[in-house]
């Protein structure tokens, strides 16, 4: 099957869905591919890369009339008009927020794959392209802010005098704000960050900033990662919380979004009011209602005080050959998913919920929202934080790569088992003492004795091993072989058995001298191969 | 000969023999370690010898504790001669094996070694028998020390011999399981006490003598029926479970012969091989019980084969050298595998190749990785890998996040996300080395077949693994001259 790559009309847009790496990936998979000439240009991969990856340039009627053709932005009516009646379309496609759009899809008999509605669970991961995106946006943020912010994020002492170091908070811990966190930090600033989810305490704290806790009753568990809507007794909380710490600030990112919903309105005019003119504010979200309040799309606007607000909605695009090359990546693994045999057929499995997730129209029918998938692992109740906390560590180091999620599809199951009571253990334990003095009173003395020094002798051996370290557990083991062999001091005491009356080499005389000749022999093979062994491993660790 | 020096050389002997297994507990101290219990030994055997050859009547009740044993008299001299040619045979086969011994076979080695302790004790059982025989007369706590001492002898025999067998891949090392195995132990350890007090009973004549050579029968088949059915994963466990027997078997030679050295000796090799086995199952998650009753390893096998894992990912020795060369920090988790290739010399040469670069290297060993406890632990000291870049887990699971690249060599088990993340995985719970949060895993392997457990490994169709399929010494072998 032939897939196109077309020019993203879409004004600033700079990213191609394509690069001449992946192109490549896709070629082996058995695809034919097409470019519209000039596609890449802009992300700095020329015409020329493409070909000498294997690719066709065409115009955009060949690239429009692929089976398959992915692209970045929602086509636009004039690109649905010019695609294949039920070929391929591959790319975001905002579906909750545009069923006209799909509907018009679905008109075209067009088969739609939504890489924004990938669900977020750990083998989609690789499919992710919000996460890709969020972790370009979040760093580009950082550095828009240090763009427009006067001073050093780091902190310096220099022959001209002290530079105080950056605050910077970081308002959503999701991928964005993680990378975002990560970024600051890099560049040397302090960096404190909240989140709804307090179960994201931890990934913050991984990436070497401070959590800032929202003092309210409900902390939200997330069960599809996503964030959701607070109640008003927690906006007030988060309220109070941000009216305390944005006046402290030098640069705030905000990153808080909910799906399909307005952003939330998290800093209000009062709050910037107080803050140091020259400090910065980037609104992730301003594109979509704003988490600031005076924020603008796509401009930075200066407030009274002297305060930057940037709202551009193209972070990611701004770092177009990383995007587009993440991006196309991402298109890479869909195909590997959906091209089973490696052979260039694309065949989609309605049964993996990642291939039901992302199709939003098939057969001339809208089939967006898919069914619902439940993912995350929120902590089970209050004491399972531990359990939530390994869950969504893993996300954490993973966000350093750009790929968190809120968690991870398994939690740890905290299978206790019941502690018995201890009742029943001093039970048995006194059952044991009495029936051990019991055998003891009918016990001849001189076991007793000896029972005592092996008592004893295990106490010994047992305290003696407790802190051996692991990598001398060789070693251990054939030097207690060596002294095992300890046992051949019960065959030399046979010779002094032999009944010196009678003839030395027949009868039981003769049996203990041969049991004793082989056990000495035996027993000799382990202390001294023991010993040399041991010797000759111990001789080989060596400190380097 | 004053009688007390013989006793006063077992407490020495006693007391060197425990500075030798607290000397093994640390790096710094453990070749000192070695050489006292050497010492111990030598200071043991000489003053025995001496006692048993030139000792008089005196001598040797004093050397054999209370005079439950009948004695006749020192040996006679001609025996010196004897008991020297036997040393000298067992030393030099002994002595010849240690140095020849490939690290790699180390496994076998020591199990090869219970078996000799194991069946020692049989015959210092035996040869107490065959004295009381000629003695005519039968103490009955006698017999049953020697009876017990002769059942736990013959167990640590056959037992370590099929684990030498398994070991050395003479035979297979898939576990046996017999239709109620179980009940198979059960009714052996019965018929063991059931004998044993018709023994004390009746120990004499006939009867006697058959009845220690049923129970000397039903111990070997025990032994073998033990570590038979115990699967190759589990090997680790076996060895030192055998390590302890053979402990246990020497302190009832030194009850039936009311020996203290041999008590004190026994009871500490027994219970620090008892306690070996507690740590090597805790690093399983598993009960020493279950390890012990076997099967584990063959049933595992069916178990998530259906799942769907997505994807895995190759790449070549070339990719994987860049990454090396890029890299500020490698940890390498060596598995089974890396001694089945004896790739331990490619590894180290990789690995001071890397350092030589500045590229920070350490080795994250799991407790059981190997066949042996500490077993990777030797091979890579034989490779000349310096030991305090060799880690244990818990030293160095919480750093894989700041890691590169995560270099698996041959482990599988070891490295599996399912024992944290699937509570319905056989291999739940067993705390793993957590590679996966490294930014880069490589899993040098032969093939995508499963570990000893069976259970197959989500961490290959990660994200951030790939697969380097192949010979791992090979494979190290291309990355080194890639670099």
């Amino acid at each position: 099957m032939q897939i196109g790559i077309p020019l993203e009309l879409q004004s600033g847009e700079r990213r191609v869905a394509a690069t001449p790496k992946t192109t490549e990936q896709l070629i082996k998979l058995g695809y034919s591919v097409v470019v519209q000439s000039g596609a890449g240009n802009e992300a700095s991969f020329p015409d020329d890369a493409y070909v000498a990856s294997g690719a066709k340039i065409v115009d955009a009627e060949t690239v429009w009339a692929s089976d398959i053709v992915v692209k970045i932005n929602p086509p636009t009516d004039d690109e649905i008009a010019k695609a294949r009646e039920s070929s391929v379309l591959i790319g975001l496609i905002a579906a909750p927020r545009s069923p006209e759009l799909l509907q018009r899809l679905a008109n075209r008999k067009l088969t739609v794959l939504a890489m924004d509605s990938v669900p977020r669970i750990s083998r989609a991961q690789s499919l992710d392209v919000i996460s890709s995106m969020a972790n370009i946006g979040g760093y580009r943020a950082v550095i828009e802010a240090a763009h427009e912010f006067g001073s050093f994020f780091t902190g310096q002492v220099t022959a001209a005098g002290k530079v105080p170091p950056a605050h910077v908070f970081v308002s959503g811990t999701g991928v964005a704000g993680l990378a975002a966190i990560g970024t600051a930090r890099s560049l040397g600033a302090i960096v404190k960050a909240t989140d709804i989810r307090a179960e994201t305490a931890e990934q913050v704290k991984s990436m070497g900033a401070e959590f800032v806790a929202v003092q309210s009753e409900e902390a939200q568990q997330s069960s599809d990662g996503y964030a959701k809507e607070a109640t008003e007794d927690y906006a007030a909380a988060a309220n109070r919380m941000y009216a305390q710490q944005v006046p402290q600030q030098d640069i705030i990112i905000t990153t808080a979004q909910i799906p399909g919903r307005p952003a939330p309105r998290l800093i209000d005019a009062s709050m910037i009011a107080q803050m140091k003119p020259g400090s910065v504010i980037v609104d992730m979200a301003a594109s979509s209602g704003g988490n600031v309040e005076g924020s603008v799309a796509d401009e930075v606007i200066t407030t009274a005080n002297g305060v930057k607000i940037i709202g551009y909605s193209d972070l990611p695009g701004r770092l177009p050959t990383q995007a587009s090359q993440l991006f196309a990546t991402n298109i890479v693994n869909l195909m590997k998913l959906i091209t089973p045999g490696k052979d260039g057929n694309l065949v989609l499995d309605l049964e993996d919920v990642v291939q039901r997730g992302i199709l939003v129209t098939r057969d001339g029918e809208v089939t967006w929202p898919p069914p619902a998938v439940s993912v995350s692992a929120a902590p089970v109740a209050a004491s399972g934080a531990a359990g939530a906390g390994s869950g969504t560590g893993g996300g954490a180091s993973a966000a350093a790569a750009g790929l968190a999620k809120a968690g991870d599809i398994s939690s740890q199951n905290n299978v206790e088992k019941n502690p018995r009571d201890p009742r029943v253990t001093y039970a048995v334990a006194a059952v044991c003492a009495i029936a051990l003095l019991a055998l003891f009173a009918i016990s001849p003395g001189g076991l007793l004795g000896h029972f005592m020094v092996f008592m004893l002798s295990c106490v010994v051996g047992f305290y003696v091993i407790g802190n051996v370290s692991h990598s001398l557990h060789t070693p251990l083991m054939s030097v207690t072989n060596a002294i095992s062999g300890i046992i051949i001091v019960g065959c030399l005491v046979g010779f002094t058995a032999l009944n010196q009356a009678t003839d030395m080499f027949l009868g039981t005389n003769l049996a203990i001298i041969i049991l004793s000749v082989i056990g000495i022999l035996l027993a000799s093979i382990n202390v001294f191969g023991g010993f040399a062994v041991t010797n000759r491993m111990l001789k080989m660790f060596r400190k380097g | 000969m004053p009688d007390t020096l013989i006793q006063g050389s077992f407490i020495i002997a006693g007391l060197l023999f425990i500075l030798a297994l607290a000397g093994l507990s640390k790096h710094e101290t453990s070749k000192r370690g070695n050489i006292l219990g050497a010492i111990g030994m030598a200071i043991a055997l000489v003053f025995i010898i001496l006692g048993v050859v030139f000792g008089t009547e005196q001598t040797v009740a004093t050397m054999l504790g209370d005079v439950t044993l009948p004695i006749q008299s020192a040996a006679p001299a001609w025996a010196i001669i004897a008991i020297v040619i036997a040393l000298v045979v067992g030393a030099i086969f002994g002595i010849t094996k240690a140095l020849k011994v490939e690290m790699t076979g180390m496994p076998e080695l020591i199990a090869l070694f219970h078996s000799f302790v194991g069946l020692a004790a049989v015959l210092v059982g035996w040869t107490a028998y065959f004295q009381s025989v000629a003695a005519g007369h039968f103490d009955p706590l006698h017999s049953g020390e020697l009876f017990v001492g002769v059942f736990i002898g013959a167990v640590t025999f056959t037992g370590s011999i099929i684990a030498y067998l398994k070991l050395s891949a003479k035979i297979k090392s898939a576990s046996l399981v017999l239709p109620a195995h179980n009940a198979l132990n059960l009714l052996a350890i019965a018929a063991f006490v059931v004998l044993t007090v018709l023994f004390v009973l009746m120990p004499e004549g006939a009867l006697g003598l058959g009845l220690l050579i049923a129970v000397t029968l039903i111990a070997l088949l025990l032994g073998l029926h033990l570590v038979a059915s115990i699967g190759g994963g589990d090997m680790p466990v076996v060895v030192s479970m055998l390590n302890s027997y053979s402990g246990w078997a020497a302190a009832a030679a030194g009850f039936t012969l009311d020996n203290d050295l041999l008590i004190i000796t026994g009871a500490l090799v027994g219970s620090s091989g008892a306690y070996l086995s507690f740590i090597m199952c805790k690093a399983m998650n598993r009960s020493f019980i279950s390890v012990i009753a076997g099967g584990f390893g063959s049933d595992g096998a069916i178990v998530g084969a259906q799942k769907d894992y997505g994807e895995h990912r190759e790449t070549n020795a070339a990719d994987v050298a860049d990454m090396l060369k890029n890299a500020s920090s490698v940890v390498i988790t060596p598995g089974y595998g890396m001694a089945v290739a004896q790739a331990q010399g490619s590894v180290a040469d990789l690995t001071s190749k890397l350092r030589a670069q500045g590229v920070n290297v350490r080795f994250g060993i799991h407790p059981v990785a190997g066949r042996l406890p500490g077993h990777m632990n030797v091979l890579l000291a034989e490779a000349k890998v310096p030991y305090d870049i060799v880690l244990e887990m818990d030293e160095i699971n919480d750093d894989f996040t700041n890691t590169d690249v995560v270099l698996v060599i041959g482990a599988n088990d070891t490295v599996n996300p399912a024992a944290s993340e699937d509570p319905s995985s056989p291999i739940a719970g067993m705390p793993v080395l957590e590679v996966w949060h490294a930014k880069q895993v490589i899993v040098f392997k032969r093939s995508m077949a499963t570990g000893y457990a069976g259970v197959q490994n989500p961490l290959f169709f990660k994200e951030n693994s790939a697969m380097l399929f192949g010979d791992a010494k090979e494979r190290v072998e291309d990355i080194v001259k890639a670099l």
